[in-house]
């Protein structure tokens, strides 16, 4: 997997999918500009400022709540390279996988606009001139990323 | 090495000797995706070139939205409609003979002892509360899971659950897993399941476990599964479909970690907002309330509905108060009627509505203006899910709620005789 770097939003515990991307918009006439309605009602205005290639550091919990793919799709629409947390919610968590949106479980200490990169093979981040290591994937979830997500697998029999 | 429920049906149903932190790939016994999460599914369909599909295993449940809440559900939900009938799949349930999924799965039978149901909705957990293991899982993945039959699981670690005694001072259900919650907090029990174990169960309605399974992911678990017992047989008679086993957890079974829960103890309780471990006792709640909500697949079953009846019979709702009273399914409206509840209801001066999630979810139906405040029987209090992001969501069992309406403030049941 490639190396990421990126901007830093930064986020508290327990980000909910409700925050994420609201009921309200979870219709299927959404589902090709979700990331329109990003954190719209905690942080207005926020879908307008994020760039491609930005980073999320959150928390513990990240994801937390409802199932809603939706949650992980406007996130990759919105731009962002990976999200940075403590800890993710487990629906969330296989979502994104699932789908490539690459997660990394790590306690990282970075304010807001901080510069920070990502080396996934290697298991490290760097913020802030330090250095933070977070484990492996699982052998199964590797393979899953390098066959470009979960349908890939299923297309190829392989699930 | 003994292995716990979740490891045993996880084994059964990968062929593995599966044990937790491993990945097994396993055949799921259903799949369910509702009117939000299936359109997802269906695209992701779409594409693929092989139409494998394994029909009688899929399970299609407009929920969510509808009856068509806008113009813009109603063609969402149009897309399942015609999902459905493009491709032959029988388990779809249209407006008038369904309702909220999770209630469906288990009146219809799809939910049964030692079964492996996977759910595009989060509180596919509830059918833990007879024995099954289900978990809430994406869109994409339920398309792979319904073209496969197959879907990769992480075997989950165990946390036991040791509970004795039961209910007295009028808790139930809803209070014992509020309290879990409150106790272990919001991620507690990620990526893990509980199993509950010893006497106490025996003193749990089947009802009151379904809503304890259901709030399992309010703890971040993956499910919380119950033991199958002569309750649990009896509950399902007659709805389960084709063969079924009952599941036990071998003596031998590694845990994660014991929790031990005496029911005795336990007395009503209230979650504050804006998350499910804020859980404090209604008697020290002193909170307003503009309205109250009965209803969803954590409380929407006769039994909740026969509880608030016997709460709010012969009394009226709190001038100033909405109450709202949402029947999980028709089958549970109609017994309504049947049972004369609908009628208590009514004399109360509550709003009685036909089947949906509704405002659960902050759909419809119900939503919070800034600054309202709402006793909810639901399972989630987050910042803005009932409406607007300044409302707020107290969550509580189904005697509480009805007790609160006639009160117009967070109360019990026994705090109502007081006044
Ligand atoms: S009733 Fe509420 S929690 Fe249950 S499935 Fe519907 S929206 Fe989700």
């Amino acid at each position: 997997m490639d190396k990421i770097q990126g901007k830093v939003w930064r986020f508290g515990d327990n980000v909910d999918t409700d925050q994420i991307i609201p009921a309200e918009r979870l219709v299927s006439a959404n589902l090709d500009h979700l990331d329109d309605f990003i954190f719209e009602k905690v942080r207005p205005g926020f879908a307008q400022q994020v760039k491609e290639g930005d980073i999320i550091v959150a928390g513990k919990n990240f994801g937390c709540g409802s199932s809603r793919e939706h949650a992980p799709l406007s996130l990759i629409e919105a731009g962002f390279s990976c999200i940075v947390a403590e800890s993710f919610a487990r629906i969330f968590y296989r979502n994104s996988m699932n789908i490539g949106l690459l997660l990394v479980e790590c306690k990282v200490d970075a304010a807001e606009g901080d510069i920070i990169s990502v080396d996934p093979d290697k298991g490290e981040v760097k913020a802030d001139g330090k250095t933070y290591g977070f484990p492996q994937y699982p052998a199964f979830i590797s393979e899953m990323v390098r066959a470009g997500g979960l349908m890939n697998l299923v297309k190829e029999g392989r699930l | 090495m003994g292995k716990t429920i979740a490891e045993k049906i996880l084994s059964e149903k990968s062929g593995t000797d599966a044990y937790a932190g491993q990945i097994v790939v396993a055949n799921v016994d259903y799949v369910m995706v509702n009117d939000v999460t299936g359109p997802i599914a269906f695209r992701e369909y779409e594409k693929l070139k092989t139409k494998d599909l394994k029909r009688d295993r899929l399970v299609l449940i407009p929920d969510h939205y509808v009856p068509n809440k806008d113009i813009l559900s109603a063609e969402q939900a149009k897309e399942m409609r015609e999902f459905a009938s493009k491709h032959g799949i029988e388990n779809y349930y249209e407006v008038g003979k369904g309702g909220v999924c999770h209630q469906i799965m288990i009146e219809e039978g799809f939910a049964a002892p030692g079964r492996l149901i996977v759910g595009a909705d989060s509180h596919t957990c509830t059918y833990g509360g007879i024995n099954a293991f289900s978990t809430g899982i994406g869109s994409t993945e339920a398309c792979a899971a319904f073209t496969t039959g197959r879907l990769w699981f992480k075997v989950p670690e165990t946390i036991k659950v040791e509970l004795t005694g039961r209910f007295v001072n009028g808790a139930c259900g809803k209070d014992l897993i509020i309290q879990i919650i409150t106790d272990i907090g919001v991620d507690g029990a990620n990526y893990r399941v509980f199993e509950f174990h010893g006497p106490g169960v025996a003193n749990i309605t089947v009802s009151d476990r379904l809503t304890v399974s259901n709030m399992a992911i309010e703890a971040g678990g993956k499910g919380g599964i119950f033991p199958c017992d002569s309750l649990t047989e009896e509950y399902i008679r007659g709805t389960a479909k084709g063969e079924w086993k009952a599941v036990e957890a071998d003596r031998d079974a590694k845990y994660h970690s014991v929790l031990r829960y005496d029911l005795s103890k336990i007395v009503p309780m209230v979650a504050f907002p804006h998350l499910p471990e804020n859980g404090r006792p209604v008697k020290d709640a002193d909170v307003k309330i503009d309205q109250a909500y009965l209803g969803s697949c954590t409380n929407g079953r006769i039994e909740d509905m026969r509880i608030g009846a016997q709460v709010i019979k012969g009394r009226k709702v709190a001038d100033g108060v909405r109450f709202l009273v949402v029947p999980a399914t028709q089958k549970v409206f109609r017994q309504m009627i049947d049972e004369g509840i609908m009628q208590v209801f009514l004399d109360a001066g509550a709003f009685v509505s036909g089947p949906t999630c509704g405002a659960c979810l902050g759909g419809y139906m119900g939503i919070l203006a800034a600054g309202e405040r709402a006793v909810s029987s639901t399972n989630r209090n987050f910042i803005g899910r009932m409406g607007d992001k300044n409302s707020e969501v107290y969550l509580a069992g189904p005697a509480v709620v009805a007790a609160s309406a006639v009160a117009g403030k967070i109360v019990t049941p026994e705090q109502l005789e007081g006044q």
